[in-house]
């Protein structure tokens, strides 16, 4: 469990574990930042293909209603950890715990269902349908996703009801996000800052507890990016918890309250911007350096 | 309706907004392949009795092939589900009919069940091979499932060639499939339907005018009744159209549009697209076994060479020809099959044969290119008119080619139909959206969460 050994006896460290000594939890994890009330726990995940290994013994948590940042090299591990957090990927080992509950080896839909939701790296909008279209997909639980309620006569007035009331909170939440002009768009037609924007409010539409965002903010303009920032912001105050990867360092650095950082499948250090920024294996894993 | 109000410019939108009216758009091809093997049949000589009867020849098989392709695009067109064993599942739905309704005492024993339940366990064994079929195939990509619905295919095929289910006893209850030789239809879907339809009271009634007026035109009465088979297999292709409507405009069929264009992104929004996945591909399956019930079990026989793979094929060009995701497209596509490129080219090559007097055709290829280079096509025109049947096949693919160069999604392929039950237009009560612009609207959060 305790891979605290892992992160290298170096001077810088003992900042990191400093901040976990103090919070004086017991069972410090990896040399984690403290977390009181864990939403997402992560422990000793491992994962291989083939001869190479992708993530290899990560353990962290994710506190509830914070903003966490996970940064790292490339190929540190993050979209393979994403994978395996959100089931797309099996883990060899470890283990995941979304508030509390084992959920290792569920199925995509099965953690979707949960209320832990994730968006991809590159936009996956679902291009051949309509803005409106991928927004009336993402709620759960349907009543016309049966489809026998959807065929059978009789039924279907209740299948219309619950889509009209779907479809007030879809021009909501376009409204909200500014892209309600875009409506009748087919989602393939949308530029790309564009479309980072709907995948974000359509994993809104599912009511998630927790959003895993996949680089939200790779190839879209510094203005839109400006706007998506501002949701997450808006969106953290009101309770939501956010486990974004980045490759922006500095975007992570102003924006998010903690910091994973994940090198060569191993979690590296943990903790605040501040801490993460005196790190100086942090610095010599991004330059290239021995770690 | 009333267009001709003037100008060629109003003429040219009314034209087209016609165009636009899926029921104009089907009637008016309809209309126009009956004008086309009316000509044909008029040339060849035929009297109104052979005109009649080609005619309903081609609304037979529009009628199958439309309802057949409206079926393969729930699972191809909105599903992405690539299935190229649609011939067997045809096979499974009429020989489960066929083993079902034929008397116990008949050459190749059966239940001596009823036609309905006959159709119902048609239908159920078509769904039940589906699953089977799909159920490993459908963790994998799509290319797998076609590879395991083809073997599917020719596995039925064979099992039903098989000497060795020529017959045989279960629980004491004599069954069989005929092997090569078939097996009989005790009760043939259009002899049923047509009883249904004109030997009660009032179908009596409005029946025999109809009968008499044509008659007295010279088609016979076997024509007349064959012709009401085929009005009610058109029918048959509103019920489908309806049905696969309905899917298409709803929020399942919302979930399968989403599987078709990204899966993952389905799973991540918390569908069980697996689930989805099998429940479209079972009831494109059941539908297909249907209309193999329709169309196979109503020639009175079945054997399994009715089934070869190139069924399948010509199943998909209909598809594709009126492209994929739309379900009008679908009708058309089974239509224009039908009319121009199965029934078309023998009517086409008689008339050929008949106006220019080719002589005898060479008995190969080779006789009929050989005299090629001196200067005379006559032997190769009349090779190629004499061997017009398996000819179509290279026809057919020409076909193929020439669309996927030009115009990949078909006739109608690029048209955008909204999946949902409602029109997803802004609605009208605006006002309060816009005023609570600093928090993010999210519906009952509370309540949202109770599946942990």
């Amino acid at each position: 469990m305790s891979d605290a050994t892992e992160s290298g006896p170096t001077e810088a460290s003992s900042d990191v574990r400093g901040a976990a000594a103090d919070a004086g939890t017991a069972e410090a994890r990896t040399g984690a930042a403290a977390v009181d009330d864990p939403i997402l726990r992560v422990e000793g995940l491992h994962k291989s293909f083939g001869g190479i290994t992708a993530v290899d013994g990560a353990s962290f948590a994710i506190d509830r209603g914070v903003l966490t940042g996970l940064i790292g090299p490339n190929g540190a591990g993050k979209s393979t950890t994403f994978n395996l957090i959100t089931g797309f990927h099996q883990p060899d080992d470890g283990s995941v715990y979304l508030d509390g509950d084992d959920i290792t080896g569920h199925r995509p839909h099965e953690i979707a269902n949960r209320g832990l939701v994730r968006t991809f790296q590159i936009a996956r909008e679902l291009s051949e349908m309509s803005v409106l279209e991928n927004m009336m997909l993402a709620p759960q639980r349907q009543a016309g996703e049966a489809l026998w309620r959807s065929v059978t006569p009789g039924v279907r007035g209740d299948v219309r009801a619950d889509e009209a009331e779907l479809l007030d909170r879809v021009w909501e939440m376009l409204e909200s996000f500014d892209i309600d002009h875009l409506a009748e768009e087919h989602a393939g037609n949308l530029s790309g800052g564009q479309r980072k924007l709907l995948e974000l409010a359509r994993a809104l539409m599912t009511d998630p507890d927790i959003l895993l965002l996949d680089e939200p903010f790779a190839g879209v303009n510094p203005s839109l990016e400006d706007r998506l920032l501002d949701h997450v912001h808006d969106l953290r105050a009101q309770g939501y918890t956010f486990l974004l990867v980045e490759h922006d360092i500095d975007l992570i650095m102003n924006n998010c309250e903690r910091v994973i950082v994940l090198h060569q499948g191993k979690i590296l250090a943990d903790g605040t911007p501040a801490d993460i920024r005196a790190d100086e294996r942090v610095i010599d894993a991004y330059l290239g350096g021995d770690v | 309706m009333s267009g001709a109000s003037g100008s060629d410019a109003s003429a040219g939108t009314t034209i087209r907004e016609a165009l636009d009216n899926d029921a104009v758009l089907v009637l008016g091809l309809l209309l126009a392949i009956y004008v086309g093997f009316y000509l044909l049949g008029a040339t060849l000589g035929f009297q109104s009795n052979g005109i009649a009867n080609s005619l309903r020849r081609v609304t037979f098989l529009t009628a199958v092939y439309a309802m057949v392709v409206l079926a393969l695009n729930l699972q191809w067109g909105y599903t992405g589900l690539f299935n190229i064993g649609v011939a067997g599942f045809m096979a499974v739905g009429v020989y489960t009919m066929a083993m079902a309704t034929a008397a116990p005492d008949a050459r190749v024993p059966g239940l001596g069940l009823p036609l309905w339940v006959g159709v119902v366990l048609g239908m159920l064994a078509a769904a039940l091979v589906g699953l089977i079929a799909a159920l490993p195939a459908l963790r994998l990509r799509a290319d797998y499932l076609a590879i395991t619905t083809i073997a599917f295919s020719e596995i039925i095929r064979f099992t039903y060639l098989s000497s060795t289910f020529q017959s045989f006893t279960v629980a004491g209850t004599q069954l069989g499939t005929g092997g090569g030789s078939g097996i009989g239809i005790a009760h043939t879907p259009d002899d049923v339907v047509i009883a249904l339809l004109i030997e009660n009271p009032i179908g009596a009634v409005l029946y025999a005018p109809i009968e008499n007026l044509l008659t007295g035109w010279g088609i016979v009465p076997n024509v007349v009744r064959g012709w009401v088979y085929a009005v009610a297999l058109l029918v048959g292709v509103l019920a489908f159209y309806w049905l696969l409507s309905r899917i298409a405009h709803s929020p399942f069929g919302r979930v399968l549009k989403a599987i078709r264009e990204d899966e993952d992104v389905a799973q991540a929004l918390g569908k069980d697209t697996r689930a989805f996945k099998i429940k479209a591909f079972m009831v494109g399956c059941a539908l297909m076994g249907l209309v193999g019930i329709l169309w196979q079990g109503s020639l009175g026989f079945v054997n399994p060479n009715s089934f070869l793979p190139q069924v399948t094929f010509f199943i998909w060009i209909a598809l594709i020809i009126g492209g994929a995701g739309s379900n009008t497209g679908s009708v058309l596509g089974g239509a224009l099959f039908a009319g121009l490129l199965f029934e078309g080219p023998r009517y086409v090559a008689n008339v050929v044969d008949q106006s220019f007097q080719l002589g005898s055709a060479p008995s190969t290829i080779a006789g009929g290119v050989g005299p090629l280079f001196a200067g005379d096509p006559i032997p190769l025109v009349a090779y190629t008119l004499a061997n017009i049947a398996p000819l179509r096949l290279v026809l057919v693919g020409v076909v193929l080619i020439v669309l996927m160069h030009r115009r990949p999604e078909g006739l109608l392929g690029h048209r955008k139909e909204t999946a949902a039950s409602i029109d997803l237009g802004r609605p009208t009560r605006d006002g309060s959206a816009s005023a609570g612009a600093d928090s993010i609207p999210v519906g009952d959060r509370d309540t949202g969460g109770e599946g942990r």
